[in-house]
């Protein structure tokens, strides 16, 4: 967790809410659970396996679509929509077994990729999608104003995942199940770092979320993910964790809520983006974070996930306003994610303890080079 | 999308309450950074080179202009012996006059004693001037008492109340090894080499009584602690102890710097000060990328002029209920709205150094910031006012890696005094 401090805004994006009622561009639901007043012209059958992803339509029409992912393989999986650039127009997450999810998704003309990700992890199996008709185009403030409601999508598709994988943590928590908790620590975790920057906004629920142990006041328990995970790690007796989960399923709840209502202002989202970097600097690289399950390379990628997301929901506007700092970006972040490709273990990610000095530096000179092309975006924004 | 619990009322409220015994809510203003009507000349020396006096009712190097470059080393107490440790305090007292004055630190010198003769000084600081030198001693809480409880002195019921290690704050990452200690000298110089010169001598002097436990080099200073200054920057960019406490404003030190008679320990310890030292790294790369207003309104500052966010010169008086387009100037979580007297209640005379110390192996700088601070009680003076910086913004880019306390005895009055004598009598 970062020391809670408000996020600031000194830049006032005029109109931006009006016109985001105005615009043309997408704003579809983030997940099943969204719902959108555009009717959905179609349903859009894609049959997700372990090793496919087939989408019954590769031509649309600009519009609102909607997608019924029918999971029949093995492994959870999720779906996306990505425009140029890997900016999600539109995700399910945590899509179980047997389950079939919607996602409603408004898209204008252009050329898209569909992706499931079976086991939820890599760059997923990928169908191009084409959509033809009348062509939006968006002038820059639109464009800019455009980008909070983007964010706040994908923070809505995140927090459903992060109810569900907390739940799941916590009842095998208070069930005594150590191994199946210690297995789902980091994946909840994953979708709380990757909203971060919004979470973090409520500084009285994330020092009791993600508080580490020595942060408190005096007088203060120390609780939440961190003191269930120390349990998990040090002891391996959660007998006594019960009230702690059912504190931390109740907060995150809470938070989820909270978030979903967020929109954040396009210097706010520059901000965040860096933030999340800044966050793996100082918390992930050095261990500080999942001091006893070591599980912070998880934590660093869905930082880097998030940011990213972040970065991307203002790509439309940075492709017109400053193109030489988005192609930056873009290799930037490719080649951090390369560096963490290395230490991937199956489904997820190498011990932090078994990281060698020379990997850790390699981690952590592609995160200082990234954060200073990703610092960039705040003034471009703001030179609006 | 703000809001932290925090409401600045309460914090005013809190302000006033929190001042009892320590501080009149209302008084600081004047009293703390600003010359009174009783204004002294502090002992500065005339120009860089000059010597600083080394006796007085004060030990040097507390309100003596902080002179532009640190050598702080820590010190364990190796031998049992009571004597031993009393004789190298007269040996240390005999050298430091000597250095402070510009000479060598024995009374032969690095290159006048015979050719089989082992010099009784080591040489590097031949031919330089006093340079503005100090050497500031301190007594920590284990000489009174180990942490097992071993009393090896005989001092254990000498020590003052507030002499005791300091309580963790939220954040900490302290590294025991370069923490805490029985003995500390600081040296404060205007050329690096002559306050290295004077801890290395002090330090063989030692030898067999004392090791070192750990030391700290500091490039160039961080505060200001005479209103003759210029207000030096930090390595966040920014002017730092514009509202210091300074040697011009005597009142203030008597009540905030100064142990005085009726303290705990005021028996030896009158006419000195407690020392508190913080190694804070500073996270210089994510604060270098951060946009200035972020910076800014990190420290409640302004970088350029180091005014209060909403005034204008440096030396603007702090004014917490100033708005500017609909919102206070200096938000409630900058560290000047924090840490400023009138919110924390207490003030401390900050005397900080600038430290790069080689990389951190993850190629980044290890740079930061060597806190020290000179306050009368430590838990009224550093403590309290650390508490209250638990929701500092600054704490994004900062960790505290050392602590240490120290009880500073007073001056040096007379030429057979020496450094303990009235805690050893």
């Amino acid at each position: 967790m970062k020391k809670p401090k408000p996020v600031r805004e000194r830049l006032s994006v005029v109109g931006l809410t009006g016109l985001t009622a105005l615009t043309l561009a997408a704003c579809g639901g983030g997940d099943a659970s969204s719902t959108s007043s555009d009717a959905a012209a179609d349903d859009i059958a894609v049959a997700a396996t372990d090793d496919a992803c087939d989408v019954a339509s590769s031509d649309l029409q600009a519009g609102v679509h909607q997608f019924t992912v029918t999971n029949t393989g093995s492994k959870v999986t999720e779906f996306y929509v990505y425009a140029d650039g890997d900016r999600v127009m539109g995700e399910v997450e945590n899509i179980a077994p047997g389950v079939a999810r919607e996602l409603r998704v408004e898209l204008p003309a252009g050329d898209y990729e569909t992706a499931c990700k079976p086991g939820m992890v890599g760059d997923g199996i990928r169908t191009a999608l084409t959509v033809t008709g009348e062509a939006a185009t968006l002038d820059q403030d639109a464009t800019l104003a455009q980008a909070g409601t983007d964010y706040q999508r994908y923070v809505q598709s995140q927090t459903g995942a992060l109810v569900e994988q907390t739940t799941a943590f916590t009842e095998a928590v208070k069930a005594g199940d150590v191994e199946g908790a210690k297995a789902l620590f980091p994946v909840a975790r994953t979708y709380w770092e990757r909203i971060e920057p919004v979470a973090e906004s409520f500084g009285d629920l994330d020092p009791i979320i993600d508080g580490r142990e020595g942060d408190q006041a005096e007088g203060e328990d120390f609780t939440g993910f961190h003191r269930i995970e120390q349990a998990l790690w040090e002891t391996g007796d959660v007998s006594d964790m019960g009230p702690y989960a059912d504190q931390l399923l109740g907060n995150v709840q809470e938070i989820a809520t909270r978030s979903d209502a967020v929109e954040l202002s396009p210097l706010q989202l520059a901000n965040g983006a860096k933030g999340l970097l800044d966050e793996i600097a100082t918390g992930k690289i050095t261990g500080e974070e999942d001091r006893y399950s070591h599980t912070d390379l998880w934590d660093f990628a869905a930082n880097l996930e998030g940011s990213e997301a972040a970065v991307q929901a203002l790509r439309p506007y940075l492709e017109e306003a400053d193109p030489e700092l988005v192609g930056e970006i873009d290799d930037r972040f490719a080649a951090t994610e390369a560096e963490l490709e290395q230490h991937r273990a199956g489904d997820g990610w190498q011990s932090y303890d078994q990281l060698t000095d020379d990997q850790l530096r390699g981690l952590s000179d592609s995160i200082t080079a990234l954060t200073e092309s990703v610092s960039q975006v705040a003034s471009v924004v703001a030179g609006k | 999308m703000s809001s932290n619990g925090l409401s600045r009322r309460r914090f005013f409220g809190l302000a006033g309450a929190g001042t009892a015994g320590v501080l009149a809510a209302g008084a600081t203003g004047g009293v703390i950074g600003r010359a009174t009507a009783e204004e002294t000349t502090p002992t500065a020396a005339a120009a860089a080179t000059d010597a600083v006096p080394f006796s007085g009712a004060h030990q040097a190097g507390i309100v003596t202009p902080a002179q532009d470059r640190l050598h702080f080393v820590a010190f364990d107490v190796t031998t049992d012996d009571r004597a031993e440790l009393v004789e190298m305090l007269r040996a240390w007292t005999a050298a430091a006059r000597r250095m402070t004055a510009g000479q060598d630190a024995g009374e032969v010198g690095a290159v006048e004693g015979g050719q089989y003769d082992v010099p009784d000084d080591t040489g590097e600081a031949l031919g330089l001037p006093a340079s503005g030198l100090t050497l500031t001693v301190g007594f920590g809480p284990t000489l009174f008492e180990t942490a097992d409880g071993v009393d090896r002195f005989g001092l254990a019921a000498r020590r003052p109340e507030p002499l005791a290690e300091l309580p963790g704050f939220p954040g900490d990452a302290i590294d025991p090894a370069i923490s805490g200690g029985d003995l500390c000298v600081q040296a404060c110089a205007n050329d690096p080499q002559v306050a290295v010169h004077a801890v290395r001598n002090l330090v063989r002097l030692g030898a067999g009584v004392v090791s070192v436990r750990w030391s700290q080099l500091g490039f160039g200073r961080t505060s200001s602690t005479s209103s003759a200054q210029a207000t030096p920057r930090n390595l966040f960019g920014f002017k730092d102890g514009t509202d210091n406490l300074k040697a011009e404003a005597p009142k203030a030190l008597d009540q905030f710097v100064w142990v005085a008679d009726g303290d705990p320990g005021a028996d030896w310890l009158a006419g000195g000060s407690y020392v508190v030292t913080r190694r804070i790294r500073m996270r210089i790369e994510p604060w270098d990328t951060a946009t200035l207003a972020e910076q800014e309104a990190t420290i409640g500052r302004t970088k350029k002029a180091g005014a209060p966010l909403g005034q204008h010169g440096e030396f603007d008086p702090v004014d917490f209920t100033k708005q500017v387009d609909g919102e206070f100037a200096v938000p409630e979580t900058s560290h000047v709205f924090l840490a400023h007297p009138s919110n924390s209640g207490t003030a401390i005379l900050r005397r900080g150094y600038s430290f790069v110390d080689g990389s951190d192996g993850l190629g980044r700088l290890d740079a930061g910031l060597f806190f020290i601070a000179y306050q009368r009680d430590p838990g009224t003076g550093f403590v309290q006012v650390q508490k209250n910086l638990r929701m500092d913004a600054m704490n994004e880019y900062i960790q505290h890696t050392s602590s240490a306390v120290f009880a500073c005895p007073p001056g040096i009055t007379s030429d057979d005094d020496w450094w303990g004598r009235a805690l050893f009598s």
